[in-house]
């Protein structure tokens, strides 16, 4: 392991083992009791095994929050000679480094979950779309897969079953859309990565044309979890509406940075004093949720505990559970021309909106940075955020705006002191 | 699908086809939505956004252009956010495009301009930052000029995936993502056939053929200089469209007159060469199967393809050049009119050969290309000097202040532009194979090709078409041809060439004879026709083509007067010395670029 992240929550699930096992031997995961839900898994029913996951309330950890369950039944369903799996670990999202982790802290883990997942859906082809900036990652998950192979967990009928399932690990070239499924679809097709357009999605539609369903690492290791305990164990951890632990990690303005395991349950402003001892030289001004593309949440929207469901109300995300915090001596129009200049950067190209839109959002905002922005190229910006929300084809360019909008909302006057 | 959905479309109710996008279903239901990178012909890639709608129950506006229906789907295309929304994206769109509407070539024919009309656009909020960093691009026939370019990504789906040409490509990411050649290189160093197909689908003026018309009022206004101008099959039925006229308007007669207003000295047709083709062609194809079949010969180059096509040459000699011994060694029409025009005309007129200026007017600006071939001066001169496209025609008839639908009607001028209605469906796909057994058939067995002379199974806008003929009654001295099937293909489009190829190479398929037109749909959908263009267009030229066949009385090129003439008096007969020396040609593999 190269990466120096502190895991500051103890009662762990998900990160139980990283740190402590040897992540290039597969014995010792196993000795944990790794394995055990494969075995489980194989003599289940597959359909058996999508209600279960799908009775725990398990949603997406990508950013999206779409059921798994609902999601693994649409390629479960489908008719196909061939479907594929996909465990998506694009991880390009700036202060979000959960899958890092856990790939390289517990690689059995993953793949594990990834083998009861593609046994479920039918799959016997699976990839793990690393993001190419993972060389370490990248070395154990290969060392980690080699080990499964040998040991049967991998391969050709699987511990004795009749079910086989070949899994490789797919580099990624360095672009951040291709964390969106479809862009990361045709990478590994050879393409340029570019979304395609949805409908059809890829559960009906996906790797090849065939069915093919993308999950994230934290959305996958929970799965063996899952499977072991019982969907009513899953469903028991935090609230009820958004069961299970989320992993969050603090950055930022933050005196202890590192990484949280924790039920949904809890305030960011607890995350922030409890795991992250405080905010570091000086008061909480805002926070920057889930990512680049992430909502900015004011000390009171801090304060209150963010459910899916009041999420879903509020119209604003925990996206991939990064958390990055700002103190009062930061100026918003900083934070959001960085955001913008990665977002520039980002886009694909592909559609006018997105291409044409993150420039001119940076080109405003570096406006207003040099002192030169007047109220016109303010009510410019918003008019063009409102349309950037709605009309381009993927996720990066509806929501690339979003802490653009938010810290319109919430400090247009220091915008314009600006 | 024969199943029929309930579509609402700003409250109209329509009952259209399941598999219809919502684009299809609204113009069914009379709503117009806005379009820019949606071309009826090609994939749709919903990638400009300007046809976005609100689809009652959708989070996100979705491209109307590649949105399927579905039973009870609620459609709206005209709300204040979507009029917003659209605006803006029009404004984006603008504020990236060099406005020069003035000294552009599409300038009143424009996609752009439309489309801002239409928004009412007043301003463009942002700092224009058209692309003037990429150099114009004119090494080439086809021509770039990327500060024009709207990223619509229509030429890259028309070379990529119809013409399977891959010339194009997208280069860069975000702001900087480009509709590029292939690795950033001059067009002239690409695989690029100069079919011209990418200026047919660009909404804008950022892919041009080169302009040739100077050179061609030069001609004119020299009076040392005699011009003789050959037109094209499918001129007749583009140039009128080309002025502005309906869809497929139809007149040989005016397209002459129009030749003569302008000033030139001859108006000729290359029709005449068309039908002379046809006796070379169908004399060179005789000899290939009399090789095989009466000789047994092993190596003769089966299927015969046909050579007409500039493009085509081009796309062969580029992805497929072990194909060459099967190209037909017969120049295209235009080539052959060019040496004879300077030699057998300027004997007969007894004028200087270098005097004479051959003016060819094409729908193809692969003919361009064609023209300035190192090879092509078998008459001692550049045998033909300039090729026009009809949109360079049609300015030139627009600068002189002509009407082309008053214009009176003529007969073109003789020696070389008496023709049959079989030179006249060249112009079509399948029309050169139809007019090659109208004569060969006809040679071998004595009688008319069956299905009266209309052969049905090579017509049509098809991609491939193939057809059987048994020989079963035979001409004397063709005894040996009895009850042989003689395997026929018609292909359109370079990338249904590509599939054709790829099937014989398998050893999947395999034919005698194939004609291959580079454009989709052949000449009448040449790249150098007007624009804008669609199948639906092609289709109307397509029939008037057929029905300028139709109306003539001399329908088989070997019963033209005037190529009886010129075999009389100059050429002896088909395949000749003379007529080899003058009428064939030669191919060069130009597989290096594409390693």
């Amino acid at each position: 392991m190269k990466y120096n992240t502190k895991i500051l929550s103890t009662e762990n699930v998900l990160l139980k083992n990283i740190g402590i096992i040897d992540p290039l031997k597969i014995e010792e995961y196993v000795a944990k009791g790794g394995y055990k839900s494969l075995a489980k898994a194989l003599k289940m029913d597959r359909k058996e095994i999508i209600d279960t996951v799908s009775d725990s309330g398990l949603r997406g950890r990508g950013g999206a929050n779409f059921p798994t369950g609902r999601k693994w039944l649409f390629t479960y369903n489908a008719k196909a000679d061939q479907k594929y799996l996909i465990c998506n670990a694009d991880e390009g999202e700036p202060g979000t480094i959960k899958d890092r982790i856990l790939m390289e802290g517990d690689p059995q883990q993953l793949i594990e979950g990834m083998i009861i997942a593609a046994y479920a859906i039918g799959a016997s082809k699976g990839f793990i779309y690393v993001r190419g900036e993972y060389r370490e990652s990248i070395k154990t998950l290969r060392t980690a897969i080699a080990q499964a192979v040998e040991k049967g967990y991998l391969g050709n009928k699987i511990l004795g079953s009749d079910f086989s399932f070949d899994l490789s690990v797919a580099e990624g070239g360095g672009a951040y859309v291709c964390g969106e499924e479809t862009a990361l679809i045709d990478s590994i097709e050879g393409k340029r990565g570019e979304p395609r357009l949805k409908p059809p999605y890829p559960p009906v539609e996906g790797l090849f044309q065939k069915p093919t369903i993308v999950n994230n690492v934290e959305t996958l290791v929970n799965i063996p979890h899952i499977l072991e305990k019982g969907a009513e164990w899953f469903r028991n951890i935090g609230a009820s509406c958004s069961p299970g632990t989320k992993l969050f990690m603090l950055s930022g303005d933050i005196n202890e940075p590192g990484i949280v395991e924790t039920p949904l349950n809890i305030s960011f402003t607890e995350v922030i004093e409890k795991f992250g001892k405080g905010v570091k030289d000086g008061e909480i001004k805002f926070a920057q949720i889930g990512g680049s593309s992430g909502n900015i949440f004011t000390p009171d929207m801090l304060g209150k505990v963010w459910t899916y469901e009041r999420c879903c109300e509020f119209k604003v995300s925990y996206g991939t559970g990064s958390i990055f915090v700002c103190n009062d001596s930061r100026n918003v129009v900083d934070h959001i021309l960085t955001v913008a200049e990665f977002f520039e950067h980002e886009s694909c190209g592909k559609c006018t909106p997105c291409r044409e839109g993150t420039h001119r959002v940076r080109e405003i905002l570096e406006k207003f940075a040099y002192g030169e922005g007047t109220v016109s190229d303010l009510e410019l910006l918003k008019d063009l955020c409102l349309v950037m929300k709605k009309s381009p084809i993927c996720g990066l360019g509806q929501a690339c705006i979003n802490p653009v909008l938010d810290a319109i909302e919430h400090y247009k006057s220091e915008i314009l002191a600006n | 699908m024969s199943d029929k959905v309930k579509v609402t479309i700003d409250g109209i109710l329509v009952n259209v086809p399941a598999d219809f996008t919502v684009l299809q279903a609204a113009q069914l239901a009379g709503v117009d939505i806005p379009t820019l990178c949606y071309h009826p012909d090609l994939r749709n890639s919903g990638n400009c956004r300007v046809c976005i709608v609100e689809i009652e129950g959708m989070p996100t506006f979705q491209p109307s252009c590649a949105f399927k229906v579905w039973d009870g789907i609620k459609v709206k295309t005209n709300t204040a956010e979507l009029r917003k929304a659209r605006k803006m994206i029009v404004e984006l769109i603008a504020s990236r495009h060099n406005t020069d509407c003035l000294r552009c070539d599409s300038n009143m024919n424009c996609e752009l301009q439309k489309l801002t009309d239409k928004m009412n656009l007043k301003e463009i909020r942002f700092e224009i930052q058209p692309d003037f960093e990429h150099p114009m691009d004119h090494s080439n026939i086809v021509q770039r000029d990327p500060s024009k370019c709207v990223n619509c990504g229509r030429c890259i789906r028309m070379c990529n995936e119809i013409q399977t040409v891959n010339a194009l490509e997208w280069a860069g990411r975000g702001y900087e993502k480009m509709a590029m050649t292939t690795m950033e290189k001059p067009l002239a160093e690409t695989a690029c056939i100069s079919c011209g197909q990418c200026i047919n689908v660009c909404p804008v003026g950022a892919l041009t053929e080169r302009d040739d018309t100077e050179k061609a009022w030069a001609f004119i206004d020299d009076p040392e200089v005699h011009t003789v101008v050959q037109t094209a099959p499918a001129i007749r039925a583009g140039i009128g469209e080309a002025c502005g006229l309906e869809k497929g308007y139809l007149s040989a007669p005016k397209m002459f007159a129009a030749i003569k207003k302008l000033g030139f000295d001859k108006a000729m047709d290359t029709n005449f060469t068309a039908d002379l083709t046809i006796l070379e062609e169908g004399t060179e194809f005789l000899g290939r199967v009399t090789r095989a079949i009466k000789d047994g010969a092993t190596d003769v180059a089966f299927p015969m393809f046909t050579s007409c096509s500039p493009g085509w040459i081009n796309f062969i000699e580029t992805y497929y050049p072990e194909f060459l011994p099967n190209l037909s060694t017969c120049k295209s029409p235009q080539q052959m009119f060019g040496p004879l025009a300077k030699t057998y005309y300027a004997e007969k007129a007894g004028i200087d050969p270098s005097k004479i200026r051959v003016v060819s007017i094409m729908p193809c600006t692969a003919k361009k290309f064609e023209c300035d071939r190192p090879e092509m001066n078998a008459s001692g001169h550049k045998d033909v000097d300039i090729v026009l496209t009809t949109r360079e025609f049609a300015k030139m008839i627009k600068t002189a202040n002509i009407d082309f639908a008053t214009l009176p009607e003529i007969k073109p001028d003789d020696p070389m532009g008496i023709s049959t209605g079989a030179a006249d469906i060249f112009a079509n796909t399948g029309g050169v194979m139809e007019a090659a057994l109208r004569t060969v058939y006809e040679i071998i067995t004595g009688d008319a090709l069956p299905a009266l002379l209309n052969f049905t199974p090579v017509r049509g806008l098809v991609g491939i078409k193939e057809a059987d003929i048994t020989i079963e009654k035979t001409a004397p001295g063709f005894e040996w041809l009895k009850g042989v099937t003689v395997k026929v293909a018609v292909v359109n489009s370079t990338g249904n060439a590509r599939k054709l190829l790829d099937a014989i190479k398998a050893g999947e398929k395999s034919y005698h004879f194939v004609e291959v037109m580079c454009c989709p749909g052949g000449c009448i959908g040449g790249g150098g026709q007007a624009k804008p263009t669609s199948w639906a267009i092609k289709a109307k030229r397509a029939a008037s083509i057929y029905r300028e066949d139709e109306s003539r009385e001399l329908r088989k090129s070997h019963e033209s007067p005037a190529v009886a003439q010129i075999y009389k008096d100059f050429l002896e007969k088909p395949n000749s010395h003379k007529a080899h020396h003058l009428l064939h040609t030669h191919y060069f593999s130009k597989a290096h670029l594409i390693k």
